[in-house]
This record gives C-alpha cells, sequence and structure tokens, in this order.
C-alpha cells in the first residue's frame, strides 16, 4: 500500500460561500464531502483529511537562522491556494486516481494527487 | 561478422518487448528489466556469432536476462535494504488479478499509456520498451535532444515508480478508455512517420512500420475489440500508399497518385479488417476512418472514387467526433460531390488559423475557383504552418503554377 495526498486547490480568496456560488452549492458539497468521508473510512482508504482555513490566515516562519523569521501570509501568492486535503492509503495509483475523481465531484475543487515518499 | 550482429540485433529486437515486458512482471521494476535485457543483449552478441541463433531465441533472452537481473537484485541486497523490501513485496505478493487479458506486453502497454503521464512521454515509452527503439532513436524521430528525450523517459519511469502505477489490463469497466489512450498513442506514432516534421526525410518509414507492428501485437492480444482492428485497418490502408505519396521530395496527392504503386497485399489486408468492424457493427472512430481509406483504395481511379459514401461516413464520424479536423476533411469530400464553392463555405468557418491543412485546403479550393490572388495567400499561410518538407515542395509548385 502506498500511501497519496489528495490536494484540493481553489481561489486563495474566497467569498461569502467559501469558494462555492450559493449557499446552497455550500451545503450540497459538505454533504458530499462528508458522505465520500464516510465511504473512505469504511473501505478502509482513510488515513487523515481536513479543510484549511483561507490562504490569508497562513504564517511562514524561517526557523533557520539565529531567530526565527516570521512572516504574515503563505509562502506562495498565488491566486489559487490549497483549500483541503485527504491522505489516503492505496494499492496503486489507479485506485487514488478514482478516489480523487470521487471526492473532487464531492468536493467540487480539482484535485491533485500526489504519492509520498514514505511516512514516518 | 557484421551479418551476424545484425541478425541478433533484429532477433532481439523482435523479442525485445516480450522479453521486458516478463521481466517487468517478474521483478516490478523497468530499470532493472532494462538493464538485464541489456546485458543479455550483450551475453546474445558473444554466444550466438560462434555457436548460431538457439532455436527458441526469445526463451534463451528471458533466461539470461533473468538470471542476470537476479544477480544484480543480490549485488544490491548487501548494499540496498529498502531496494530488497520491495523486490520481496513484488516477488511475494500473490500473483495479483491482471485484468481480462493475460499477456505481458499488454500491460507493460498500458503503463506506457497511463492517462497519468504526459502524452509525448506515453509515445517515447512505448517506442522505448514494447518497440526496442533505443533512445537516440526515439530522439532522432521526434527532433528533440537525445538528453532531453533520455530526462523525459527517466522521469516518467520515476513516476511509474513512486507513484505506483499498476502493472495490470485496467478492469473491463475502465477498459474502453484506456483503450483509446493506447491506440491514440500508436495513431501520433503513426502520423509522425507519415508526415514527419522538419528538415529530414519527409517520411519515417520505421515509425510507421512500428507503429503498424505495436498495433498488430494489441490486436492478437484484444481479437474482440473493434476499434483496434479499425485502427489496424486505418493504418495498413495509409500505409499502403507510402510509396506513392512522395515523388521527388514532393507530396503527390491521393487524386495525383500512381495507383499501381500501391502494396496491394496492405490494401486487400485493410480491406477485410473493415469488413470484419462491419460485421461487428460496434462503429468507432478509427473504424470509420479506416472505412474512408477502404472506400478511397477501393477506388481503381481518383474519379471513381464513391464520393457520396465518404461524406456519409464522414458525417458518422462527425456525430462521434464533432472537432473542427474532422469538419475540414469531411468538407475536403464535398468539394468533390457539390463543388469548391460549398466546401470553401464550410471550411471558412472553422477555428482552424493554426493548422496547416485548414489553409492548403482553402488554397486549393480558391485555387479551383480561380480566385487566385487569395489561393496565394492561402498557399502562402499553408507553407508558412507546414513542418513537412515534401508538403512545402508541393504547396510550393501548386502556388507557382497559379496564373
Amino acid at each position: 500500500m502506498t500511501h497519496y495526498l489528495l490536494a484540493v486547490h481553489g481561489p486563495a480568496e474566497r467569498g461569502e460561500f467559501g469558494n462555492y456560488g450559493s449557499k446552497e452549492e455550500m451545503e450540497e458539497a459538505f454533504a458530499a464531502t462528508g458522505a465520500f468521508n464516510d465511504k473512505l473510512r469504511a473501505d478502509g482508504y482513510w488515513v487523515f483529511a481536513g479543510g484549511l482555513e483561507p490562504a490569508s490566515t497562513a504564517t511562514v516562519v524561517d526557523g533557520q537562522g539565529e531567530a526565527p523569521v516570521v512572516t504574515d501570509g503563505p509562502y506562495l501568492e498565488a491566486k489559487e491556494a490549497l483549500g483541503g486535503f485527504w491522505v489516503i492509503d492505496a494499492p496503486d495509483l489507479d485506485v487514488a486516481l478514482k478516489l480523487a475523481a470521487e471526492g473532487s465531484k464531492a468536493c467540487r475543487g480539482k484535485v491533485e494527487v500526489r504519492p509520498f515518499e514514505g511516512l514516518a | 561478422m557484421q551479418g551476424g550482429t545484425a541478425a541478433v540485433e533484429r532477433v532481439f529486437r523482435e523479442e525485445y518487448g516480450r522479453l521486458i515486458a516478463s521481466l517487468v512482471r517478474r521483478f516490478g521494476d523497468i530499470d532493472i528489466a532494462e538493464e538485464a535485457a541489456g546485458e543479455a543483449l550483450v551475453a546474445a552478441l558473444e554466444k550466438w556469432q560462434e555457436s548460431g541463433v538457439p532455436p527458441n531465441p526469445g526463451g534463451w533472452l528471458t533466461t539470461t536476462a533473468g538470471h542476470r537481473a537476479i544477480d544484480r537484485i543480490r549485488r544490491e541486497k548487501q548494499r540496498d535494504a529498502r531496494h530488497q523490501a520491495a523486490f520481496m513485496y513484488y516477488h511475494d505478493a500473490p500473483r495479483e488479478r491482471t485484468g481480462p487479458v493475460e499477456d505481458d506486453r499488454l500491460r507493460l502497454l498500458f503503463i506506457c499509456c497511463h492517462p497519468a503521464l504526459a502524452p509525448e512521454a506515453r509515445i517515447a515509452l512505448t517506442l522505448r520498451l514494447l518497440g526496442g527503439l533505443t533512445v537516440p532513436e526515439i530522439a532522432q524521430a521526434f527532433l528533440v535532444p537525445e538528453r532531453t528525450m533520455a530526462q523525459r523517459i527517466t522521469r516518467a519511469k520515476k513516476k511509474i515508480t513512486s507513484a505506483k502505477v499498476p502493472y495490470r489490463v485496467p478492469e473491463a469497466a475502465d477498459l474502453p478508455q484506456r483503450l483509446s489512450g493506447v491506440l491514440a498513442v500508436l495513431f501520433l506514432v503513426f502520423n509522425e512517420g507519415y508526415l514527419a516534421t522538419g528538415d529530414g526525410d519527409p517520411v519515417r518509414a520505421e515509425l510507421t512500420g512500428e507503429a503498424i507492428r505495436l498495433t498488430r501485437i494489441l490486436r492478437q492480444l484484444l481479437p474482440e475489440e473493434p476499434e483496434v482492428a479499425g485502427l489496424l485497418g486505418l493504418l495498413v490502408l495509409t500505409e499502403a500508399r507510402r510509396e506513392a505519396r512522395v515523388r521527388n521530395g514532393q507530396l503527390v496527392p491521393l487524386h495525383e497518385q500512381d495507383r499501381a504503386g500501391w502494396n496491394r497485399a496492405l490494401i486487400a489486408e485493410g480491406h477485410d479488417l473493415v469488413r470484419e468492424c462491419l460485421a461487428v457493427n460496434r462503429p468507432g472512430r478509427y473504424q470509420i476512418l479506416a472505412a474512408i481509406n477502404a472506400v478511397h483504395t477501393d477506388a481503381p481511379s481518383a474519379p471513381d472514387t464513391d464520393w457520396s459514401q465518404v461524406v456519409a461516413l464522414y458525417d458518422q464520424l462527425t456525430l462521434l467526433d464533432p472537432s473542427p479536423i474532422v469538419a475540414l476533411n469531411r468538407a475536403v469530400a464535398v468539394a468533390e460531390l457539390d463543388g469548391p464553392e460549398v466546401a470553401l463555405a464550410l471550411v471558412d468557418r472553422l477555428p482552424l488559423a493554426g493548422y496547416h491543412a485548414w489553409h492548403a485546403t482553402r488554397a486549393d479550393l480558391l485555387r479551383r475557383l480561380g480566385r487566385s490572388a487569395e489561393a496565394r495567400q492561402a498557399y502562402d499561410a499553408a507553407i508558412a504552418a507546414t513542418n513537412n518538407t515534401a508538403e512545402r515542395a508541393y504547396l510550393s509548385r501548386k502556388r507557382g503554377e497559379l496564373v
């Protein structure tokens, strides 16, 4: 089994209803994502998942120098940002891609699939 | 001795896809497979030149390469425990379900053409691992520096390993979609050979031949898939006209070709394939394209072509693939049926200003309508947009003949 990161990317700036056009859309996406999460757990793929606060809440810390340097904002300033993610445990890429397609449909965003080099 | 080397290399090339595919299955690692195959070739070159090619060269190569791979893994075992763990994983794993068809080459083809790989990497990997072409050969065929091609292949292989692209034929439900990706790669390889880009040979027969060879293998493996038969039909019917298609470095369009120069054996094979597809009655893109080519190759001379049949087939294709390129090809047939004016109206609507064939088609239609000034402009645009030497030469001649 291999661990994969399924990263959901979306607009860095969010509106009243997050990345969604309306309250209904947002609620539908949340419900579908919840159902998808349940399925991941039931089928044994689930490792961890979470949605992130907007990129504007991020803080970058550089601890390589003598004193850490703390900067407001995300590491990469971009129109698109990581909005949430799943970590799954899947037998191969085809299974991971299938799950990513389901997750993408549920949360209504594009999903980047990336294998972990290993897991501590 | 030279002849001996060539004979060994020919056998090796023929066996390469099967050899690599069986090694990848056994050892679960493309690099180990390639290295072991390379060592087996060196051994074969030594051994076979002394004692001749053995009765079962494929078996000999597989056994020899298998021993070399195991030797290498033993050597690495001492210094790389992690690799060893991976090896054990693959070796101890119960034989996975491998999908509807049991053949190592088919599994390898689905790896090479996996949708998670970049399209140009799919083509390169297919030619490298199944076709047995060397990296310099592939680089030359696609006019990229050798280093670029080597990097492209290395990156794709790394992704296959790290992201764990599975070594199996897709499940029946996914097969049609995945198969269309494989067919697209084979078709692209063929097209690059048939209308080669760059300043070298206008046709690269090694690529058209390789695409046909791989499609033949695919057909053996999936004899029930009409689109595979369709693609093979399309390729052989196109290849049949290859010799007649270029004369003195100039492209010869279909209606000017010397039909006596067409390869009758390939045409007969293609017609058989098209008939077989019609009997199955599950039409698809490649089957329809093959049928169109069957109509062309059925006509004893260009004016005998059944253009209404060609247009009807393009109508059918449009339903499956309503792309502007299909519409352009349909318009070419319409010109024969309803005249160039009707066709030009169809062509002018298409958003294909970056496509050389659009300009070339417009140029030809304008020429036939006697609109020389506009035709000349269109020929200029077509010449600027084409990358094929023979096509450029043909277009320049036609422009020169305008009055």
